[in-house]
């Protein structure tokens, strides 16, 4: 994240991604595929760190070898395939959702993973329980532990949406889009911009 | 250079800015604005740290005021920011002189660097 200035002078924080441009692979139908959905690539590698199964779809849809590729259903374009998605797309000030995956946290305990607030106090003779989950269940009935029950594991990179994030910016000679907010992921990491 | 530090320049324009370190006193003139009036506050304290690479930089600045300490932080550089005046060298052992919160009255004064 950076920030900018305002028209008052105000300093705004906002998050920097390069949106583009994204290649147009393949279009899928009903027809032959048995859905409908466009297939859409972003960030070009060298042709050489590409596999020969890979070269050959490029090929066929004309384009130069990408990093990423991923599918969307529902997308309405009239672009064709080899043709590229711009940020031109967007608008400054219109809102959108971000997808991506979160930072990962490692093994969690309940305090940090659930917001358990742990047992008891620090002191008063008490230790060794102000991180604990407490009780699991109960013993004679129904002596298990119930499917669900919030405990202590890995946390973090999952899928997570970031809602309504307002574009502040558009740089389109450099592809960048510029939101008022941050997003999942670490720095450098892929994400998807909903409209 | 990187891609965010590139960015930066384009969005945030250069400005001349007089070369300050922690330590020295300094008088910030900064542009308030109230409804559609605007004027020049000053706040002149001596500077306790300078933070952060290129454009987005920021340096703390602590006066003592009514007998309370103030620190405020300004971005260095902020459109608000109409001009910097240095009065005063400092010579300090440290780039963040946060120890200064802990003193008042004459120990808490910053010794001047002479001049060759």
């Amino acid at each position: 994240m950076t920030h900018y200035f305002d028209n008052d002078g105000r300093s705004v924080a906002c998050t920097v991604i390069e949106a583009g441009p994204c290649v147009v692979l393949q279009k899928k139908t009903i027809e032959t595929d048995g859905y409908d959905a466009v297939q859409i690539g972003f960030d070009e590698k060298k042709e050489k760190n590409t596999s020969a199964g890979m070269k050959g779809h490029f090929k066929k849809a004309g384009a130069e070898p990408v990093k990423q590729i991923s599918e969307f259903r529902d997308f309405n374009t009239e672009l064709n395939v080899g043709e590229h998605l711009t940020v031109d797309m967007f608008t400054e000030g219109e809102k959108v959702h971000v997808k991506g995956t979160s930072k990962g946290k490692g093994f969690q305990g309940v305090v940090k993973r659930h917001k358990f607030s742990g047992v008891g106090m620090r002191t008063h003779g008490q230790h060794d329980r102000h991180r604990a989950p407490g009780s699991i269940g109960g013993s004679s009935w129904p002596s298990r532990v119930f499917k669900g029950m919030r405990m202590a594991g890995r946390m973090g990179n999952e899928t997570v949406k970031t809602r309504n994030i307002k574009i502040a910016k558009i740089i389109s000679e450099q592809n960048l889009i510029l939101l008022n907010g941050s997003v999942p992921g670490s720095k450098g990491s892929y994400v998807i911009i909903e409209k | 250079m990187d891609a965010l530090k590139t960015l930066e320049m384009d969005l945030i324009p250069a400005k001349d800015i007089p070369e300050f370190k922690a330590g020295d006193s300094i008088t910030v003139h900064y542009r308030i604005v109230e409804g559609d009036k605007s004027r020049i506050q000053l706040f002149k304290g001596d500077v306790l740290q300078r933070k952060g690479t290129g454009r987005t930089q920021t340096f703390t600045v602590r006066k003592i005021s009514n007998g309370v300490g103030v620190e405020r932080i300004f971005p260095l550089f902020s459109p608000n920011i109409e001009k910097i005046e240095v009065n005063k060298v400092g010579r300090v052992r440290r780039s963040r002189i946060f120890y200064l919160r802990g003193l008042k009255g004459k120990s808490a004064r910053i010794k001047e660097k002479r001049q060759a």
